[in-house]
């Protein structure tokens, strides 16, 4: 079970950024999670949207190069060490996760999301379902 | 089977060859002894009189002409006619200084036009060949040029002049032009647009192209023939010679005939001015030995290339030239080192990068930097940021290899290096000296 993540390039100058979120703006897209990884010269947004599709075809349209690739969206206990748990899970089955961000849930969801990035994430997928921990999948994801 | 424009002067045996530029040399000196008193006062100063020059053998003795002069003569002092026997002049785009005005007859504008068919029949072209000229029409010598060489051969042209990419797009497939005459960044950039709008190779009419006017590497030649599935020809020339077609690739594709008949090339040691033997690299120098308006004696180019006389496969005799490796005007001194852009190329093409690259040289703290910034594709492009640093390391190390130095290598946003209808501008130097 796991959800579509676009990964866009972008410079790193000043502006960069402003101009794919003004196309995602203008488009009215919604974005469930957002994190930017930079380098010094290029930067790589990572984006969850309502609409995948649509998503692709306009920053295709505006010249933007991306990439979609398959994460998982966890649903974090929210206690101390809900994280933990998590991480120990995936550690005992010998998945690595190469990296992971946090995000805002739902406006009618308690707990807290995290987007994770592994090597095997049907693996990763069936070892969490299979000790309680529960994943959005994409239907789910575009809902909220 | 090989197709020739005029094969008794394409095919002609090299004492054939000699034989006329000796005779045409010895006429073309006292024409300009004659006719142009500022070649004529280097010629007394060079201690020469007009009796001096009896054959090829006594070329050497001759002094050069170069772009200073043809600024300072500026526009009629190599004028070598009255006035009223030109019928048309051309013109560099002058982006370096003032322009070089070059000035025709109509015999000398049918001896281009000539020399550009030998061009297009050597590409394979006939009257059933249907040529899209998109380079500029005008001043620039690239539109008339060609223009006038798909008239000799009998092709139907288009000269649909450059730009307009949609517009060239769809004259290329509503009238099944065949041939298409342009400079190779724009052939590169019609190849990517055309790529983009999903035609594949086999859904695009043209089978060969003829491009010039700006250096290009062979990496390049195979990545344009790939996306246009053509079979792409390299032509040379100069405003100044009288435009493209004083030399054009066969179907051997390794070199360019020069047109022997009107050119006598040479090539020296740009610092000594010494004649090169065969084989060696160096400035290529050309004396137009049948051209009335703007005959020039041993024009120093400043393009750097090799001279082979050695038997070509496809029965012409006229020597070859190699593709000029370099410009001894572009080459780039970075901290000591010379640097030609086409090597940059030669590896980002290996390396499966496009051919629209910019090179920022600049000066920080007394120190040479050169950054070379590509695009990314959606083909290199990946989530894996690691996997796109190992591919950045590698094109350093790659251009490390080629020039000996370190260089930086900067991934910008998909089209946002200009492209470029005409000459494309690969190098910006901030350096202030």
């Amino acid at each position: 079970m796991s959800v579509k993540q676009i990964s866009i390039f972008v410079e790193n100058k000043p502006g960069a950024l402003l101009a794919m979120t003004t196309v995602l703006a203008e488009n009215r897209i919604d974005m469930r999670a957002f994190t930017l990884a930079e380098t010094s010269d290029f930067g790589i947004v990572r984006i969850i949207v309502d609409d995948v599709y649509k998503t692709c075809q306009v920053l295709k349209d505006m010249g933007f190069v991306y990439s979609i690739s398959n994460v998982l969206g966890v649903v974090i206990p929210d206690v101390p060490g809900g994280l933990n748990q998590v991480l120990q899970i995936l550690t005992e089955e010998d998945v690595n996760v190469e990296y992971m961000y946090a995000f805002q849930g739902g406006r009618n969801i308690s707990g807290a999301y995290m987007i994770f990035k592994v090597a095997d994430e049907n693996k990763a997928s069936a070892v969490l379902t299979g000790r309680g921990i529960k994943l959005v999948d994409q239907e789910e994801l575009e809902g909220m | 089977m090989e197709r020739y424009y005029q094969p008794e002067i394409e095919t002609a045996s090299r004492e054939q060859i000699k034989a006329w530029q000796d005779e045409r040399l010895v006429k073309q000196v006292r024409h300009v002894w004659d006719s142009v008193p500022y070649y004529r006062k280097k010629m007394e100063e060079a201690g020469l009189t007009r009796e001096d020059i009896r054959g090829t053998e006594d070329l050497h003795k001759l002094p050069f002409l170069s772009k200073a002069d043809l600024r300072e003569a500026y526009p009629y002092g190599l004028l070598g006619t009255e006035l009223k026997n030109c019928v048309r002049i051309q013109s560099t785009s002058g982006t370096t200084g003032k322009r070089v005005v070059a000035f025709y007859t109509q015999a000398d504008i049918d001896l281009w036009e000539d020399c550009c068919a030998r061009a297009i029949t050597a590409a394979g072209g006939t009257n059933e060949d249907v040529c899209q000229v998109s380079y500029g029409y005008g001043l620039f010598t690239g539109g008339p040029g060609l223009n006038g060489g798909s008239h000799k051969v009998g092709c139907l042209t288009i000269p649909t002049s450059s730009g307009n990419t949609e517009r060239q797009i769809m004259f290329i497939r509503d009238l099944n032009a065949t041939i298409l005459c342009c400079t190779p960044s724009y052939a590169a950039y019609l190849g990517e647009s055309m790529k983009e709008m999903g035609l594949t190779p086999d859904q695009i009419p043209l089978k060969a192209g003829i491009f010039g006017a700006e250096a290009w590497s062979e990496e390049m030649r195979q990545s344009i023939q790939d996306t246009l599935g053509i079979k792409a020809y390299d032509i040379y020339g100069l405003t100044e010679l009288s435009g493209p077609g004083v030399a054009f690739e066969c179907s051997a594709q390794n070199g360019m005939h020069i047109n022997e008949d009107h050119f006598i090339a040479e090539v020296i040691d740009p610092d000594t001015g010494e004649p090169l033997p065969d084989g060696q690299q160096g400035e290529l120098v050309f004396t137009a030995i049948t051209k009335q308006a703007f005959p020039l004696l041993r024009y120093r180019t400043r393009d750097i290339c090799v001279l082979s006389h050695e038997k070509c496969c496809c029965g012409r005799t006229h020597v070859k030239m190699s593709k000029p490796r370099g410009r001894t005007d572009d080459m780039l001194i970075i901290r000591g080192v010379n640097v030609f852009p086409s090597q940059i190329e030669t590896v980002l093409l290996n390396l499966g990068y496009p051919a629209n690259y910019q090179i920022i040289v600049d000066r920080v703290r007394n120190t040479d930097t050169l950054d070379v910034q590509v695009e990314m594709t959606p083909e290199m492009f990946t989530d894996n940021m690691g996997v796109i640093a190992e591919r950045q390391k590698k094109l350093v190390d790659g251009l490390r290899a080629m020039l000996g130095l370190t260089v930086k290598v900067t991934l910008v946003a998909p089209k946002s290096i200009v492209r470029s209808e005409g000459k494309a501008v690969r190098v910006i130097d901030k350096r202030k000296i």
